[in-house]
């Protein structure tokens, strides 16, 4: 590593406001800096934008659940894996991609950290393994919470004090970022077969519900002070009219004042909300409520959110949401996986085709989109695919086309073989909205690193950020006509420079990068109760013993440790 | 029409992997040309040429090239893979994958073909004169979706899972056939004039089985409902019909449930 400047290439930086000026960003090392000496490598990117390494808020690219679906998927490969760059590692997969072209293919893009959004803590150590195994890309991963027996059980009693210090005991246990919620209750309630479709309906055997959880968590979040907010995958994922349910959780941050030392506004992100904003009362009259959802998240400024585009696929879905994998595969009578998860959470696996011939599959399409074109803070909405649930990562440059143009939006609907239903259900067709690329780079960079708390580090290019730098061959000033330009352009990056190092240029590999495992160590003061709650449920109920259970610091061996104290 | 003649001339160390060998890759090149296209033996990159000897011509199109291939291809996998028209004629036996996602065209092989021949296959016509390994018209490990059209014709015996996960197509076997037929089935006919051990029509949704000889071991999810006169492969006979498999689900149409059907030849 030494100096690189970039020269005289369209800098879009929303965290500096900057917007297109000619400007050049200097490298020293691992950082970016004010200025470089004479003897720095010089790259031109004249003509071309230049942009802060991406951030990823939500995707699932680590862990025993998309391990499930590599194996249970091996025509997700067929005919769909590239031929191994020269010098570097096979690359397979499509929608499950091996972890090495998730590596590849994330730096291709110019992203420089990923969340993996859903570690079940009892299996962390796999998500690890699998993590260090993904080159280039800084990784985080979030612990799932929500339907984990001392949670519920703290929560019930309202004891936040005991819940933030079993939360900060698993968090470090497992080398985890932050508290992930999915489906709360709901997927408890599936080791009986059961599910908890709104927020009000009480987790059987539990005496609690779903609000409570959601609230409680929210309340052990801000007492503990973490980067990132709650992030949360609500209740009745997927089911027509479900978009009561999510402005009903919504409504449960009302009020709450984000309370933490790294910048952070939102005290909860609310995740893949294409999934949670249908109307109807059934598939025949399913029906988009963007509008609804958007218009409300727009007035709350402590809430953010992330798309979860629907890409028009064959993909394969996958989530902490048991009973939903149960529910998709009485519909599409694929092939299902589903694990029970002892004491903590559950988690299932079922191929599934968005095909543009489907009405219903048309209309997610659509209400994904049109939940970024009425965002009115590209700041606090994020775009993903919540990968690989509504499409693969890959598919991001396509979803900024979609987002960038209304030209490419209308030529998709186009091929709808239902397209007038689709225009019926759906407000998509006529929204004249574009976004620009300083709006695209709030979605992709600056937001998402406000979010989780990691401003200090990714999201921008001012001096002593770390020296993530995208180029890629996008003229701002005189935007191509065609939109499939755009996709293109941000597909495979000219040149990106990962840590200071260059990794990508002209599209290709260049290097494995130094990629880093970023987790949070939180201090609590001594919880005796919590302590003995632990050692006594491991003795009692876990399979495993506790000596077994946390990271060991080999599965992590380039950590970058976030320490904060909540007493403080 | 025009015609390309391959003649093998040295036996590969590995089994040779000849996605190429395809009119459609042939369509509009010289012999020349054809013996520099790519294929693989184990990870190396080799050339056809480098395996067989090419004289005659191609066609313009696909449609308009005939390839002979003059010799033994037991160590040659994938011959007219993913072909779409025109026609392939093996004087031997061929190794696996032989017609694998084919959409059209013609392939005859003389001897015998190893396993997954017309895997996932969607049009066209494959003629086997000898007998055919396992997996004769199934889908890809994992894949849902099997062969959905033309027809496969085994002149001999063939082995086990015949039209896994079908969803149409035909599928002749002209002697026995040992286990799994049909597994997953949502379409496709398949015809067996010899017998079957047993295994027939497991999780099979839709489509049609008929079996002329003897099925050893009936699965107990089919229930014998009819006896009926069929004409079908050119023979006419009295089946017993069943319908299955009970334990799976089944569509519906116009009110009234679908099964798959297995046909019997009835022994008088």
């Amino acid at each position: 590593m030494a100096e690189i400047l970039i020269k005289n290439g369209f800098v879009i930086d929303p965290s500096r406001k900057i917007n297109g000026d000619v400007m050049d960003v200097a490298i020293k090392d691992d950082k970016i800096v004010e200025k470089v000496g004479s003897g720095a490598k010089v790259i031109d990117a004249k003509g071309k934008v230049v942009m802060a390494g991406a951030v990823d808020v939500h995707a699932h690219v680590a862990g025993p659940k998309v391990n499930a679906g590599r194996l249970m998927r091996p025509e997700d490969k067929l005919f769909k894996s590239p031929d191994a760059q020269e010098h570097y590692r096979m690359e397979m997969g499509f929608s499950i991609p091996s972890t090495f072209k998730t590596g590849y293919d994330y730096a291709r893009m110019g992203y420089a950290f990923v969340m993996e959004a859903a570690m079940p803590p009892l299996h962390s150590p796999h998500v690890h393994e699998e993590i260090h195994d993904t080159p280039i890309i800084d990784e985080a991963a979030l612990p799932v919470f929500a339907n984990n027996w001392f949670v519920m059980e703290y929560l019930k009693n309202n004891e936040i004090d005991n819940a933030a210090a079993y939360v900060a005991w698993i968090i470090a246990a497992t080398k985890g970022y932050g508290i992930k919620l999915v489906n709360p209750g709901g997927t408890a309630a599936w080791a009986w077969g059961l599910n908890c479709l709104g927020i009000n309906d009480p987790v059987p055997f539990y005496d609690i519900t779903p609000a409570e959880i959601i609230t409680g968590l929210i309340k052990t979040n801000e007492y503990l002070g973490l980067p990132h907010s709650v992030h949360i995958h609500q209740n009745s994922l997927g089911d027509p009219g479900n978009y009561t349910v999510t402005l009903d959780s919504l409504k449960l941050a009302e009020g709450v004042k984000a309370r933490n030392k790294f910048g952070r506004d939102s005290v909860m992100h609310s995740t893949h909300i294409q999934f949670h904003s249908y109307g109807g009362d059934s598939w025949a009259n399913f029906e988009s409520k963007a509008k609804e959802v958007m218009e409300y998240v727009n007035t709350q400024k402590n809430i953010t959110v992330d798309l979860g585009c629907v890409t028009l696929d064959e993909t394969t879905t996958m989530t902490a949401d048991g009973p939903f994998e149960h529910h998709l595969n009485n519909l599409n009578h694929l092939k299902w996986a589903n694990v029970d998860v002892e004491l903590e959470t559950a988690a299932g696996v079922v191929p599934y085709v968005y095909d543009k011939n489907i009405k219903v599959c048309g209309i997610q399409w659509a209400i994904g989109l049109e939940l970024g074109l009425y965002a009115k803070d590209p700041m606090r909405t994020f775009i993903t695919t919540d990968h690989p649930n509504a499409g693969p990562f890959i598919r991001y440059p396509r979803i900024i086309k979609w987002l960038m143009s209304q030209k490419a939006r209308e030529a998709t609907l186009d091929t709808f073989k239902y397209k007038d239903k689709v225009i019926d259900a759906t407000n998509i067709h006529g929204m004249d909205r574009e976004l620009t690329l300083y709006e695209v780079a709030q979605m992709t960079r600056t937001g998402p690193a406000k979010a989780l708390g990691l401003s200090h580090m990714y999201g921008g290019l001012s001096a002593g950020l770390d020296a993530n730098v995208g180029v890629f061959d996008l003229n701002v000033k005189n935007m191509p006509s065609d939109p499939e330009m755009i996709e293109k352009a941000l597909l495979r990056a000219s040149w990106f420079i990962k840590s200071g190092q260059i990794v990508v240029k002209d599209g290709e590999i260049t290097g494995h990068g130094n990629k880093r495992t970023v987790w949070v160590n939180a201090k609590v003061k001594a919880n005796p109760q919590v302590t003995r709650d632990i050692n006594e449920k491991f003795l009692k109920n876990y399979t495993v013993g506790i000596g077994n259970y946390p990271v060991w610091d080999a599965l992590a061996p380039n950590p970058l440790v976030i320490d904060i104290d909540a007493e403080a | 029409m025009a015609t390309i003649t391959l003649k093998p001339f040295k036996t590969p160390e590995l089994i040779i992997e000849c996605n190429n060998i395809t009119p459609d890759a042939f369509a509009g090149k010289t012999p020349a040309e054809i013996a520099e296209l790519e294929i693989f033996e184990g990870k190396v990159r080799e050339k056809l040429g480098d395996f067989f000897s090419v004289t005659g011509s191609s066609g313009k199109t696909a449609a308009e090239t005939d390839i002979l291939i003059d010799g033994d291809c037991s160590r040659v996998k994938y011959i007219g893979s993913k072909m779409t028209a025109g026609t392939i004629t093996v004087n031997g036996n061929a190794d696996m994958y032989v017609g694998g996602w084919m959409k059209g065209g013609k392939i005859h092989v003389k001897g015998n073909v190893d396993s997954f021949c017309g895997i996932a296959m969607e049009g066209g016509e494959i003629e086997v004169d000898g007998n055919a390994g396992n997996y004769v018209g199934c889908a890809y490990r994992g894949d849902w979706r099997g062969m959905r059209g033309g027809t496969i014709h085994i002149h001999g015996n063939a082995g086990n899972d015949i039209g896994t996960f079908m969803l149409g197509g035909t599928i002749i076997i002209d002697k026995n056939a040992f286990i799994h037929v049909s597994t997953h089935a949502e379409g496709g006919t398949v015809v067996i004039k010899g017998d079957v051990e047993g295994r027939v029509g497991g999780q099979m949704v839709k489509g049609d089985i008929y079996v002329f000889g003897n099925v050893q071991y009936m699965l107990p999810g089919f229930k014998e409902i009819d006896r009926v006169r069929k004409e079908i492969a050119g023979e006419s006979a009295t089946f017993r019909q069943y319908i299955g498999d009970l334990g799976e689900r089944h569509p519906k149409s116009k009110g009234k449930e679908i099964y798959a059907n297995l046909y019997v030849k009835a022994s008088a």
